[in-house]
């Protein structure tokens, strides 16, 4: 992966990253959107959309609930996304040390949300006298420093994974000789595990909750013997 | 009989108050949480206090604005509305502004956490996961994911808008309406649904697109080409059951994390 591809990546991070909280919140930042955009940009869509697929069943058991810490997946799937479709080698290996690469990001990413947040609080401690003569233009600072700084944080998250993880991916994939088909097998079990039990968790206490999973799940199967 | 006497917010007015409230966690933070952001959205309608920007009662105002505020961030919007006409149009004491502010935020957050984050948010994704299992491409499912999730979304922001400016301080009682009361517990009824159908349909398309060694056997059971898809639904169930068991003391995305390491490990050594 060139350099321009990895500044045009964290770029794309950066406006994803701030879509998770500060801007918009149009959930432009969601794998199964964030994903497909880097794939886009790296080449191939599609690729983007299945790299994207697998870290949005990961990401569906994390609620974005105001006060608590959780992986931030925007720059997470930019990461993803972008590690899969730039991929030399084995295209399971790729998606393997992709999601990987796109989990680790996601876990790092939640860090980096917390400090921002201290860091947010600090500069609001420090306006506060300004803040209680209810001066408009330091309201103003606060939110566009507020969202400066998060745009920065997504852009230095993603080019500091990507330039970090372009290399090992690379390495990996070398040398990586497990087999195809139990690494994707693998990944769509723990991948439908994880989105699986998250449905289930937010949701089975609602009237007959439990039975319209069964229900759902018997169509899918008998969608799937069709002939 | 009370919506009829209420002026409208002039339309620019509410224009801006729609654009601040997308950024109305931009400056999110432990000590106050969402205040700067309320203070930055309620500002357009407080240019209309006696005295414009420069007046007394403006900067007091806002002062009390960018407070300490918790909720929602979609739902905030009925709070900025209705903050903007108690200042405006009711023009309540202080204290008692303040009070109003404080009894907000507990209906605000938790309705919209039940609402969005536990019930839209999942359904709009499984209708997308869905998509995908049936075939659709990166375009459509990408497209037709954003569509639905936001025109939730930005209708419930503009709604809220509306809802608090018109209520006021009595907003409360519009928190009863059909759709926050029920519509959290029809969504979790459709994402139960959604869950069971498109999870196999979107493991199957995932398996479709790898060669597979076994599929030649796994055409040959009973079951046909998609054995191998039921065999991994099984295991899937099984973790799955493991992790809701386990709610509250692991998350499940730390466990995937370990099995995808292993897996990462066991592919180098071999």
């Amino acid at each position: 992966m060139t350099l321009t591809m990895i500044l045009m990546f964290a770029l794309l991070g950066a406006f994803l990253g701030l879509d998770v909280v500060s801007f918009p919140q149009a959930m432009l930042s969601r794998p199964i959107v964030a994903s497909t955009i880097a794939g886009t940009l790296g080449g191939s869509a599609s690729d983007g959309l299945l790299a994207g697929v697998f870290l949005e069943m990961m990401a569906l058991e994390t609620l974005p609930v105001g006060a608590s810490r959780y992986p931030e997946w925007g720059t997470a799937s930019v990461v993803g996304g972008a590690l899969y479709v730039s991929r030399e080698g084995d295209a399971t290996s790729a998606l393997l040390f992709a999601m990987l690469g796109a989990m680790i990001t996601a876990w790092v990413g939640g860090w980096s949300m917390y400090a921002l947040r201290r860091l947010n609080g600090r500069w609001t401690k420090r306006a506060l006298p300004a803040l209680e003569a209810g001066d408009a233009s330091v309201v103003t600072w606060l939110q566009l420093r507020g969202l400066g700084a998060d745009l920065l944080r997504g852009f230095a998250l993603t080019a500091l994974a990507l330039a970090l993880l372009v290399p090992l991916t690379t390495i990996a994939i070398a040398y990586g000789h497990g087999d195809s088909a139990t690494i994707r097998a693998v990944l769509v079990a723990v991948a439908v595990s994880i989105a699986g039990s998250a449905a289930w968790k937010l949701s089975h206490g609602s009237r007959h909750g439990p039975w319209f999973f069964v229900g759902g799940l018997a169509i899918g199967c008998a969608m799937l013997l069709r002939p | 009989m009370e919506n009829q006497t209420v002026r409208p917010l002039p339309f620019l007015t509410a224009t801006r108050m729609v654009i601040r409230m997308l950024a109305v966690q931009a400056s999110w933070n432990y000590e106050t949480m969402l205040g700067t952001g309320i203070g930055f959205s309620v500002e357009p309608a407080l240019r209309n206090l006696p005295g414009g920007r420069a007046g007394q009662a403006y900067h007091e105002a806002l002062a009390r604005e960018t407070h300490y505020f918790n909720a929602h961030p979609y739902l905030a919007a009925v709070a900025v509305g209705a903050l903007a006409r108690v200042e405006l149009d009711e023009r309540l004491p202080p204290a008692q502004i303040e009070r109003f502010r404080i009894a907000l935020c507990g209906p605000l957050g938790s309705v919209g956490d039940r609402l969005v984050w536990a019930g839209w948010l999942p359904f709009t994704v499984l209708v997308a996961l869905l998509a995908y299992g049936l075939g659709g491409g990166p375009v459509l499912v990408s497209t037709f994911f954003l569509v639905i999730y936001n025109a939730g979304h930005i209708g419930l922001r503009v709604w809220g808008l509306n809802t608090g400016w018109t209520h006021g301080k009595r907003v409360a009682g519009s928190l009863a309406t059909p759709i926050l009361r029920r519509g959290p517990e029809y969504l979790a009824r459709a994402v139960m649904g959604l869950s069971g159908l498109a999870l196999p349909l979107a493991a199957a398309r995932i398996l479709g697109h790898s060669e597979m060694p076994i599929a030649d056997t796994a055409r040959r059971t009973a079951l046909g080409p998609h054995a191998l898809v039921f065999l991994l639904l099984a295991i899937a169930a099984l973790l799955g059951l493991a992790l809701v068991k386990l709610h509250g003391r692991v998350d499940g995305w730390r466990v995937a994390l370990l099995i995808v390491v292993l897996l990462a490990l066991h592919s180098v050594a071999t």
